[in-house]
């Protein structure tokens, strides 16, 4: 029955047949994309409107990794800058030692936690004491609870900056666009007090004063010491600290990726030796 | 349909089993001697597809929950100190949250392959049935597990679509009271949501169980859709479908790794990596992007009709819509199953699709001006398509000449459109 059609006919070549799953290919990779697309463009929607300051940043997928030395800088920028306002309550010491960070010796992390004091206890005698952090702790808080935060800046709260950088549409885009935008109020806009006109920010006015201006940092590597170079830095580390296992994952999926296309190759071709007898 | 069992048990055991329990029997029949069409296309690999994305759906949820803390406290830290703290916890967070896009993904791909190749036509309309609910059910899992991570969107979220319930007439105010356990989105709600997210992907495994086996009773539909008549028209399960399901499933877990390692939060939104904040409302809510379509028919009703007010005129649009999916083979009159052979219903599906994809993208714009009157034009045409074009098509439409058989249709040379037979295929 079926013998004849396969002697008399040669099967297509493989180019043909495997043009079959294009579309099949294609349509599913449309429908993600369009879905990605109603995700993303509703949020965008949500934000000001403004275009972004795009970078090419080095840890964007497909293979990005951090740049250490950036990671160092930006921590540097967190703790003597954004960190007099700004907690990152997820953050502990021990992640600046971790695979894939600002990769700090165990022996700089150390020394790192123990500028800070945290209140410890109770003791054998029932009284709290203070210690030096150690690496199993927080990054230290500048207020003790939220309203002591908006007490210290004019009823406005300094979001806490773990994840800071997931939080907010144009993730790292938006915020080394907002550090670095700001600007003179244009002429019609009526400044408030305290506040700050920033162009990036939604609204434009904005209750954090520019935090950075030109040397302000010391960098002891020769890197600029410039509001540009400040705003990198920081974005960095904040990017990674929104997510500190993000190099693992960019390394992980690259091989699931090349496994998947491996074995699929691979089923594609037995597909074919089974299926050879039925057509 | 695959008649006596050919099952012969090897050994003195499975002889033994057999005689007792005959499991193996039973997976033996239904997935390696069951016989499927031979014509079925890559399309016909969601039903495998889905299954995996369940299963998937299960473990990583059950990892998940033995991390998280369902408390309105705690619940956004242990979600990011699953992603930070556990070993591997960004992978297993990510593949589930992304896995519910993937699901979806499939789900509708399935969906669409069903109507249009009629796969709801008799004698197939439990199945269907049975597969709406799953949906159903798998909406409902989605939504309560965006709650979770009680995030801002999941919070504000979970406040828009409970207080849909408050519209329904009498009962809507003690029914929202009890969704909440109180009397706004609290502790209690994030409790019950997390039982009933934990429950629901059981539920939908049982009525998985019984959609197969509904399968299994009428047979595969086919991209011809006419029925299998001899032994010629088939394939066994294993290896022929086994191999194809398990291509087209490589294929999608590349595009689910994509997302999962290379752009993980695509599909989400940043706004739900703000802890909830009951006292800040975020400018913009929307949902997932998988429950948009609804979420725009919803707030397209912005009239009041006679005693029903406008919010709920949207909710029972809403409700309307998934429900009429229910009563879908009826509403289609056509004798001919696919599209293949249904030259305008063909036309009308894609605009059908068209319609979807449009309404999916107003669900996620501001309901304002121009976007409140185009998502009116194609909630209308929506209801349209199932309540006036399909039961017309079915009386109006000339129907090209079916094959003879599928195999004829797939083996016969010049294909089966040369076919000079016309019978129409009338029941399965």
């Amino acid at each position: 029955m079926t013998t004849n059609m396969n002697e008399t006919e040669a099967g297509p070549c493989i180019f043909t047949r495997a043009c079959r799953v294009v579309p099949f290919i294609g349509v599913v990779a449309i429908i993600a994309l369009g879905a990605m697309f109603l995700a993303t463009h509703g949020a965008k929607a949500a934000g000001a409107g403004v275009e972004l300051k795009e970078r090419t940043w080095g840890f964007e997928a497909p293979f990005g990794t951090f740049d250490r030395s950036a990671l160092r800088r930006g921590y540097k920028v967190y703790s003597e800058v954004c960190a007099a306002c700004h907690s990152m309550d997820l953050m502990r010491f021990r992640n600046l030692v971790q695979e894939g960070g600002p990769e700090f010796t165990e022996d700089e992390a150390k020394v790192i936690a123990g500028e800070h004091m945290i209140e410890d206890g109770p003791d054998d005698f029932g009284d709290m004491f203070e210690r030096a952090r150690i690496l199993a702790d927080p990054f230290p808080a500048p207020f003790a609870n939220d309203n002591a935060a908006r007490a210290s800046n004019g009823g406005a709260l300094p979001p806490d900056l773990s994840i800071i950088v997931k939080a907010r549409n144009g993730n790292e885009n938006y915020i080394y666009s907002l550090l670095t935008g700001y600007e003179d109020a244009p002429a019609d806009v009526e400044m408030p007090a305290g506040m700050s006109y920033n162009a990036y920010f939604p609204g434009h006015l904005i209750a954090m004063a520019n935090p950075l201006s030109e040397e302000i940092v010391d960098y002891e590597d020769g890197t600029p010491m410039t509001v540009d170079q400040y705003a990198q830095d920081v974005t960095t580390f904040l990017t990674w600290a929104s997510e500190p296992t993000r190099e693992a994952r960019h390394k992980l999926g690259f091989q699931v990726v090349i496994f998947l296309l491996v074995f699929a190759g691979l089923m594609y071709f037995t597909m074919r030796k089974v299926w050879a007898d039925q057509h | 349909m695959s008649g006596e069992s050919t099952y012969q048990p090897s050994n003195g055991f499975t002889q033994w089993l057999d005689d007792r329990l005959p499991i193996i029997r039973l997976s033996y029949d239904s997935f390696i001697a069951y016989p499927t069409p031979r014509n079925l296309n890559y399309w016909w690999t969601f039903g495998a597809i889905l299954t995996f994305c369940l299963a998937i759906q299960i473990v990583t949820g059950i990892v998940l929950a033995m991390h998280y803390t369902p408390h309105v406290s705690m619940a956004f830290d242990s979600v990011e100190h699953i992603m930070r703290d556990v070993n591997y916890g960004w992978l297993i967070r990510y593949v589930h949250a992304n896995g519910a896009s993937m699901f979806f993904l499939a789900c509708y791909i399935h969906m669409f392959r069903g109507v249009y190749y009629g796969s709801y036509k008799a004698p197939r309309e439990v199945l269907w049935i049975l597969g709406v609910l799953i949906y159903l059910l798998m909406m409902a899992a989605g939504f309560m597990g965006y709650v979770l991570p009680w995030g801002q969107m999941s919070f504000w979220g979970a406040t828009v679509i409970t207080n849909l319930f408050g519209a329904i007439p009498f009962i809507g105010d003690p029914l929202r009271e009890f969704l909440w356990g109180g009397f706004a989105v609290d502790n209690p709600t994030l409790n019950r949501f997390f039982s009933l997210h934990y429950l629901i992907p059981f539920l939908i495994a049982g009525i998985v169980i019984l959609h197969v086996w509904a399968l299994h009773v009428t047979g595969q539909n086919n991209p011809d859709g006419i029925e299998v008549k001899s032994e010629q028209d088939t394939v066994r399960f294993t290896p022929y479908a086994t191999i194809k399901d398990v291509f087209g499933l490589s294929i999608f877990l590349l595009l689910f790794a994509y997302f999962v390692f290379f752009n993980p939060n695509a599909l989400g939104h940043a706004d739900n990596y703000i802890e909830a904040n009951a006292l800040q409302t975020p400018p913009h809510i929307v949902p997932e992007w998988y429950l948009l379509p609804f979420y725009a028919i919803l707030r397209a009703i912005t009239f009041d009709i006679g005693p029903i007010s406008s919010k709920l005129g949207g909710v029972i649009a809403m409700f309307a819509a998934i429900a009429v999916l229910f009563v879908l083979p009826w509403l289609d009159t056509s004798k001919v199953r696919s599209a293949r052979f249904r030259p305008l219903y063909r036309q009308f599906f894609w605009i059908f699709v068209i319609c979807c994809l449009g309404l999916g993208y107003l669900g996620g714009q501001p309901a304002e001006g121009k976007f409140v009157i185009a998502a009116q034009i194609l909630t209308a045409y929506y209801f349209a398509h199932f309540l006036i074009i399909l039961p017309v098509l079915g009386l109006v439409e000339k129907t090209k000449p079916l094959p003879e058989s599928i195999a004829q249709a797939v083996l016969g040379s010049g294909g089966g459109s040369a076919s000079a037979s016309a019978s129409p295929e009338t029941r399965g």
